[in-house]
């Protein structure tokens, strides 16, 4: 039975390697049909990684080492990130590795070396990119150990396997904690994940970026590697929604037909995810970079009244 | 064979009373770790011998310490299985023998003391150089007294011998922190740290006068039999937290620190921070779990307030700071806010009943100190070898020293990892246990406090959080990107003796973040002497970190690193089994600007200045724009610290004004002088009869 427990486990991590893409270009697709365009392929990212694979790479004279080894630490950062959370079973080996707090410390982990690889060339853009990626980091990294904060404090652990069973064991209430926590988990997701109000993935002007002015330097292998990361903490967050929001159909034993319905739905459910993030992108205006400290701490505060509500609620 | 039998011995030494006062034996920790004290006094006093040879005091004596301060840790950390231990040695004032004591408390800050001093002294050893300012064997005889004075205090098992030592302590420091007393600035320093270490020292023997409890006996042991009532204990504690407060850096009496560790030497500067302000936290558990018996639940929440706000003053202040030991000051008050927060808390715990949880949080403040001692030793002793190499300390004037100072670079890397609270490092798994300890506080039993005592873990998250800002800005600035100044292009890396020294702390970091349960599990002993009871983990295989059973919570350091390093190293292997590895250098492409040159970076300024901004109510901040028509346009910025300025800079006209009034005593006419003694002989006879 552990050998299948394993064999499960590289099937989740094979899983989200092979559905982050997707599920990207899933957004993209969404999007582009919210605004009147035509779509993309729901491959295009695949076909953008392919591309950027097949190229010379290209690195600036003055790159150290660390330059180099960044895309891998944050690529290999994001594939444990993507074994510790249960997308589709809980009782899983590696989950036990980290609680959700060591989740956050991992993607806090992918961060600094992305923002130290972005300052290591020392151009203008890298710097500033690293600045604001670490501005939107520090608010952000709290306002996401706060939500955990709740759901375990209505949980009673910290880990998210565990979570994800006595949550989805509960009967299906309206929580206000958990409502509150919910909106502040959404900012929280849009903003990390350099998402519309806080950063555009789409756009071209420099001043504006975040996350991509943190890849300027970046070509070829280690930019497809930053790009491949990049969707799998995407996917990651979507997965973390799942398992503290709406954590049904998460198998909890690893019975081959629970496995099967627990994929499906997995898929229905990053379906409907992907659509109302392209929705949300789609309605909400970019803010200046000036405000997106507001807009996190926003968040931040939501998940404190969160707290506060289930403190104030008690059992 | 014999040889090694004899060298097991023992003597006893009977008192006039035929009490055994004295009791050595070689295979007594306790007389180990005093030797070893001693031992450090000796290769102090050594330096005196040829106070100007750089080769004798560096070659020699340096390492000699460093490997009496890694016997002592080896010492200290077999003394933790063992039963606690008293000596009294008859020397000082007669009838007034001094008391030490080694149990497990002790125990584990002489680990993180010989350990930690182990890796600065070999540091030190290839550090000091001519032109310190104090003479070499003069340097050599502050320093190791002052190591010597710390394990002192942490073996002390009365008042006069604890006083003594601090005071040793204090002042060994002070004349440490002034090595180059030319400059005027660094006198200042050092004086203001003078000052707050004596108010701190007068603080703590107040607090001691009143532990007593009018038995007048000073040991310790007197002061856990004496009974006070709990108006007297809660003025000790207060008294306490402000004396030892004083001493770590606790805002509001921090001021001194931020000034007198940039000035110090950076070997000296690691042991202030490293060692020195966890000396302090000692001196807060051993008081308030130790002497004070069972602790008033709510005095906590005094130490958990300043800690919590001396953590985000801390680690704010350090995000706006240029030069980079001020920055690393600023972070220490941050981390000994939160090993105070922890403290509060335990204190809570404990007082309510909550024994478990009090000795959960207990272990997470001790471990945190622990990684502290390693981190921050670390990270001055970097800067060390940065300021040796390029003789700048403004961060203004640093940058891409990685290329030139790659062993240096890399090892700091390990400790602004650690620091910054990452996993799978040291710094994480003291934050985690830390934070997984808050999760209890919504059980303590008091409405009101049990909802604001969560919200804690959400101010030490953002802590955290500010403290990978600030240790990316650190790190950035000084080793990435591009020389900010054409002189940095000389600059060399650290020489051997200084490589030791930083791996030999960044090894620590790292085991101490791969090994969590073993440490955890020695430190069990601490809070079972303390009386709060182990923590079961025996159930759990030894590389799972799963301190609460029934909570599931569980972090596995190895288990994680070996994935992350399996990942990268597939996804390496695959790309050079299935990519072309083409891959050309070329100039940086900036997005085909061009004419890229080092100013255009951020500067250390810059960097914080969304912190600044966000922040601004904390700050001081005076600012100069320059107008539209000046022909130098010039712009200066000034932040400075608003509890300086609100609370210290009104002393001094205070003191100047009561002491005026206090001179008008003096008459200059003898006379006068003589009719003062007069009065006060008269007075006292009234009072003696």
């Amino acid at each position: 039975m552990r050998v299948f427990d394993w064999i499960v486990q590289l099937m989740g991590i094979a899983l989200a390697l092979a559905a982050a893409p997707v599920f990207l270009g899933w957004v993209n697709q969404c999007r582009a049909w919210l605004q009147n365009k035509s779509a993309p392929s729901i491959l295009q990212p695949y076909r953008g990684i392919r591309k950027l694979v097949h190229k010379d790479a290209v690195i600036a004279q003055n790159a150290s080492r660390l330059f180099r080894l960044a895309p891998y630490v944050v690529f290999g950062a994001m594939v444990t990130a993507a074994a510790v959370i249960p997308s589709i079973a809980t009782r899983l080996p590696i989950t036990r590795a980290a609680d959700a707090i060591g989740l956050v410390g991992l993607l806090a982990t992918a961060r600094v070396f992305l923002s130290l690889a972005a300052m290591d060339i020392g151009t203008a853009f890298g710097t500033l990119g690293a600045r604001r990626e670490m501005m939107v980091g520090f608010l952000a990294e709290p306002a996401l150990l706060v939500v955990i904060f709740v759901v375990s404090l209505t949980s009673a652990t910290t880990a998210l396997p565990i979570i994800a069973e006595r949550l989805a064991g509960q009967s299906l209430v309206l929580n206000p904690s958990l409502a509150f926590t919910a909106v502040a988990f959404t900012m929280v997701l849009l903003a990390e994940n350099a998402r519309i109000p806080v950063d555009n993935p789409a756009t071209h002007l420099e001043l504006t970026m975040i996350h991509e002015a943190l890849l300027l330097e970046y070509s070829a292998r280690h930019l497809a590697l930053m790009e491949w990361a990049a969707a799998l903490k995407l996917f990651n967050y979507a997965c973390i929604g799942f398992a503290v929001f709406i954590p049904w159909g998460i198998a909890t034993s690893d019975a081959p037909l629970g496995l099967t319905l627990s994929v499906m739905l997995l898929g229905v459910k990053l379906t409907v995810a992907g659509a109302g993030l392209a929705f949300i992108e789609t309605v909400s205006a970019k803010l200046r970079v000036f405000r997106a400290p507001e807009f996190l701490a926003t968040a931040f505060l939501l998940a404190v009244l969160g707290l506060l509500v289930r403190l104030l609620l008690g059992e | 064979m014999s040889m090694f039998g004899s060298s097991v011995w023992s003597a006893t030494i009977p008192d006039y009373e035929g009490r055994c006062l004295v009791s050595f034996s070689s295979t007594s920790p306790l007389t180990l770790c005093l030797l070893l004290l001693l031992a450090w006094c000796m290769v102090g006093f050594a330096g005196m011998v040829r106070p100007f040879s750089l080769a004798f005091v560096g070659r020699t004596l340096f390492p000699l310490g460093a490997l009496v301060g890694a016997a002592l840790a080896v010492v200290a950390a077999t003394s933790l299985t063992q039963a606690p231990e008293q000596l009294v040695l008859p020397i000082g004032l007669p009838d007034l023998p001094v008391h030490l004591h080694l149990d497990a408390l002790s125990g584990v800050f002489l680990v993180l003391l010989g350990a930690a001093a182990a890796g600065i002294s070999i540091f030190a050893a290839g550090y000091f150089r001519q032109g310190e300012g104090t003479a070499p064997g003069l340097l050599c005889l502050q320093y190791h007294l002052f190591l010597a004075s710390m394990g002192f205090v942490l073996l002390a098992d009365d008042a006069y011998a604890f006083m003594l030592a601090w005071e040793t302590m204090a002042l060994s420091s002070y004349f440490l922190v002034t090595t180059q007393h030319r400059i005027p600035e660094i006198r200042k320093a050092g004086f203001l740290y003078l000052l707050m270490a004596h108010l701190g020292a007068i603080s703590i023997l107040l607090s001691f006068g009143i532990l007593q409890g009018g038995s007048w006996h000073f040991t310790f042991d007197a002061m856990r039999a004496a009974h006070l009532d709990t108006n007297w204990a809660t003025v000790a504690f207060c008294l306490a937290l402000m004396g030892f407060g004083a001493k770590a850096g606790l805002v509001p009496v921090h001021v001194w620190l931020p000034e007198a560790h940039p000035a110090a030497p950076s070997p000296v500067s690691a042991l202030m921070s490293g060692v020195m302000l966890e000396t302090a936290l000692y001196g807060m558990i051993r008081v308030s779990f130790d002497l004070l018996g069972q602790p008033l639940w709510w005095w906590g929440l005094l130490p958990l307030s300043l800690g919590l706000f001396s953590a985000l003053y801390g680690v704010v202040f350090a995000a706006a700071q240029t030069d980079m030991k001020r920055l690393l000051a600023y972070s220490s008050i941050e981390n000994v806010g939160i090993m105070f927060t922890g403290l509060g808390l335990a204190i809570v715990f404990a007082g309510v009943g909550m024994r478990a949880a009090a000795a959960l949080t207990l272990i997470a403040v001790m471990y945190h100190a622990l990684n502290h001692a390693f981190m921050k030793s670390l990270l001055f002793l970097g800067t060390g070898a940065v300021l040796h190499a390029t003789g700048e300390r403004n961060l203004g004037r640093l940058g891409g020293l990685i290329h030139r100072m790659p062993w240096v670079a890399w090892l700091t890397l390990i400790g602004v990892l650690a620091i910054a609270g990452l996993p799978p490092l040291n710094g994480f798994v003291s934050e985690w246990l830390l934070l997984q300890s808050f999760l209890f506080s919504y059980k303590v039993p008091h409405a009101f406090i049990n909802m604001l005592l969560p919200l804690g873990a959400a101010l030490v998250a953002l802590a955290a959080a500010l403290a990978g800002y600030v240790m990316v800005k650190f790190f950035g600035v000084i080793f990435l990107g591009q020389p900010r100044e054409p002189t940095l292009q000389k600059a060399h890396d650290a020489g051997f003796a200084e490589r030791l020294g930083l791996a030999w702390l960044a090894l620590g970091c790292v085991l101490l973040g791969f090994f969590p349960t073993t440490v955890i599990t020695l430190f069990g002993t601490v809070t079972k002497q303390l009386g709060l009871g182990e923590l079961p983990l025996s159930n759990a295989p030894w590389w799972l970190l799963l301190p609460i059973p029934e909570r599931e919570s569980s972090y596995a350091p190895l288990v994680f690193f070996a994935v992350i390093l399996v990942v990268v190293a597939l996804a390496t292997v695959s790309v050079r089994f299935f990519y072309h590895q083409r891959l050309r250098t070329g100039a940086a492409w900036d997005c085909g600007f061009g004419g890229l040159t080092s100013r255009m970076q951020d500067t250390a300024e810059g960097f914080g200045q969304p912190i600044r901004h966000l922040f601004q109510p904390l700050f001081f901040i005076v600012r100069e724009l320059p107008s539209p028509f000046d022909t130098k346009p010039r712009y200066r910025l000034e932040i400075g610290d608003r509890i300086w300025r609100a609370l210290y800079e009104p002393l001094g006209p205070l003191v100047r004004r009561v002491a005026d009034k206090v001179a008008w005593l003096q008459q200059g006419r003898i006379a006068t002088y003589l009719l003062y003694s007069f009065v006060t002989l008269v007075v006292s006879l009234a009072l003696m009869l």
